[in-house]
């Protein structure tokens, strides 16, 4: 009897119970919710919420091992008087501006090279991006030894030339220091550049350089003309993405010099973990690396203006 | 030939490539004067410091430094002497342990997450996908070098400081973003009608995520995997912020702490440390160049 009336009540709840689960299971808002879980708990954690947390901690007097107090814009004051802090402004706008300008040169022009017909054309390809594969760290430390003060190998080849004299001082004069890491950057920067830009090259038709070398345009005309539009969108992308990892470089300049000699070489990230994470200033550090947002929201703008205009690949099938 | 390193670039790329286009316009010594010279030079510069990690390492110490009488590109009798000494005094075997651990966890967690974000993302069409997948390309762009202060005093408030776990935890913030829109455009790609034939036999959204899109992503997946591989080896300013113990260490941070030490013949035993610790990328990359090169050019262009 005691079954037949609890299972009285059961068909009714069953019956609603299903659809409202088979309504959760078919809604697609219900299951994207849980597709994006994993994404969303990983990048609001440790992303969006240090975020913030950098922001508020640049506000505060924070130290290693004792937790602040609201300061207000002390830091920031305390930084606009520091000298030290404006060196490595101009380091880092040096750095990025020159680096990038050259990559770019280079990297266009090695694009345009290997865009040719060639033997062994996969084979030098394939090659040109190892710089690239190879942990920027470890690369670093093969140009410490390439410029070490004593047995550097340029200064040994310039002197068996008869160029100069005596050993170069890479990394113990702050221009020379400045110049060799920038050259370091420019040497593991280059071939991202070069084969990304090479991959836009290969989306132009070359019957358009057919046709134009039938109108008697010459080289550089074919290159102004019909390459630089067509490939203008993808610049703006790679030298975005160029320029953004140029700026908040970090470990390049750590291996190489650590921000020596007497700070020439520092830019904003390195001096950030100088005074965040070695003298302990967490709060001094956060503000530091906070004031490196403008400039890459202003990346981000330039970025997204160029994303807008790359609707002539919507054609392709490159996805 | 080149079809082999860009596969993705398909009908331009086989048309330009297979045929000579208008090379027969140029004559060989203008060839040699535009192409061959520069691209030698650049070859070069680009390659010489791996020349000269891979030289060093096998130089015994006396040739190292003297460089009147030997002469300095080239090695008379090389020695294992610095490799040996890496691998057998130094714990340097657990370093590559380490940092292999930190990069095959971090990149599995973000693949995971990456194919159900982008696949909810491409094929749920959920209120609000696009904002998401706007947002999570803004998430590309935040570096790290802003975020490991705050970061390393969560990682503290997590009990995670010291811990290769952490780095595990943080990698994914790099990866997911990347990973999730080179699968995004490889989702793009898997006809709808797979899918609905899937649904109106009965399939969930999970087996046909499981059964019919994984499984057609694959070249996807590996391009993923190799390029987040690569990121997680490289990655240096939050292992340098999070980790403090020596044997904790991954391989980039151990060969700038642990090496550093005033002596002279330092240099051949951090070359050996440099080239052992580039030779696993190199070789991952030697076999799947051509899924490396369609996912960096891939990440650009979506």
């Amino acid at each position: 009897m005691t079954t037949v009336q609890t299972s009285m009540p059961v068909p009714a709840a069953g019956a609603d119970m299903p659809s409202l689960w088979m309504r959760l299971r078919t809604n697609r808002n219900w299951i994207a919710l849980w597709f994006m879980l994993p994404a969303a708990a990983f990048l609001i954690l440790f992303l969006a919420y240090p975020l913030f947390l950098g922001v508020w901690m640049s506000f505060t007097d924070e130290r290693i091992g004792r937790t602040g107090v609201f300061v207000g814009l002390e830091n920031y004051q305390w930084l606009w008087d520091d000298s030290i802090f404006w060196l490595a402004v101009f380091n880092t706008l040096l750095y990025t501006i020159v680096a990038s300008a050259i990559k770019f040169a280079i990297g266009l022009y090695l694009a345009l090279l290997l865009n040719r017909h060639m033997p062994f054309k996969a084979l030098i390809r394939s090659v040109v991006l190892i710089p690239f594969i190879v942990p920027t760290v470890l690369s670093a430390i093969a140009f410490w030894w390439i410029y070490d003060a004593q047995f550097s190998i340029i200064s040994w080849s310039l002197i068996r030339l008869g160029v100069i004299d005596h050993n170069i001082d890479f990394l113990g004069d702050g221009n020379m220091a400045r110049g060799s890491v920038i050259f370091a950057n420019i040497w593991r920067g280059v071939p991202f550049v070069a084969i990304t830009l090479l991959a836009g090259l290969q989306t132009v038709s070359p019957s358009l350089y057919e046709a134009a070398t039938l109108d008697g345009a010459t080289n550089w005309q074919r290159f102004r003309f019909i390459t630089y539009p067509l490939l203008t969108p993808i610049i703006a992308v790679v030298m975005t993405f160029s320029v953004l990892f140029t700026f908040t470089d970090f470990q390049l300049v750590w291996a190489l010099t650590r921000g020596g000699p007497v700070n020439a070489t520092h830019l904003m990230a390195t001096l950030s973990y100088q005074r965040g994470i070695i003298s302990g200033r967490l709060g001094e550090g956060a503000a530091i690396a906070t004031a490196m947002i403008p400039f890459l929201a202003a990346a981000i703008a330039i970025s997204w203006f160029g994303m807008q205009r790359r609707k002539w690949q919507q054609g392709s099938n490159n996805d | 030939m080149t079809d082999s390193a860009l596969p993705s670039k398909a009908p331009a790329a086989a048309q330009s490539d297979d045929s000579e286009g208008m090379s027969f316009l140029e004559s060989l010594p203008r060839r040699v004067v535009t192409l061959y010279l520069p691209l030698f030079v650049i070859l070069v510069v680009l390659l010489f410091p791996f020349y000269w990690m891979a030289l060093t390492s096998i130089k015994p110490d006396e040739q190292l430094i003297d460089m009147d009488r030997y002469n300095p590109f080239w090695v008379v009798h090389p020695t294992f002497k610095h490799i040996s000494k890496l691998l057998f005094e130094t714990q340097y075997p657990r370093w590559l342990w380490n940092t292999m651990y930190v990069a095959v966890g971090a990149t599995t967690l973000s693949i995971i997450a990456s194919v159900l974000a982008a696949y909810a993302i491409v094929r749920l069409r959920f209120r609000g996908a696009e904002a998401v997948g706007v947002l999570i390309f803004f998430a590309y762009l935040v570096p790290p070098s802003i975020l490991f202060i705050p970061l390393a005093s969560v990682i503290q408030a997590y009990g995670l400081f010291d811990s290769p776990l952490s780095l595990i935890l943080v990698y994914p913030t790099l990866l997911i973003p990347f990973s999730t829109w080179l699968l995004m455009g490889y989702f793009k790609t898997i006809p709808y009608e797979l899918e609905e034939c899937a649904l109106i036999d009965g399939a969930s959204r999970w087996q046909i995520l499981v059964k019919i899109v994984v499984p057609l992503a694959i070249p996807g997946l590996i391009s993923a995997f190799i390029f987040s591989f690569t990121l997680c080896w490289n990655e240096f300013i939050y292992a340098l912020t999070f980790l403090q113990s020596t044997p904790n260490k991954t391989v980039p941070v151990a060969i700038v702490n642990e090496f550093v030490d005033g002596d002279i013949y330092k240099w051949g035993s951090l070359m050996a440390g440099a080239l052992v610790g580039s030779l696993p990328l190199v070789i991952l990359y030697a076999f799947f160049v051509e899924h490396y090169v369609s996912a960096m050019t891939g990440a650009v262009k979506e």
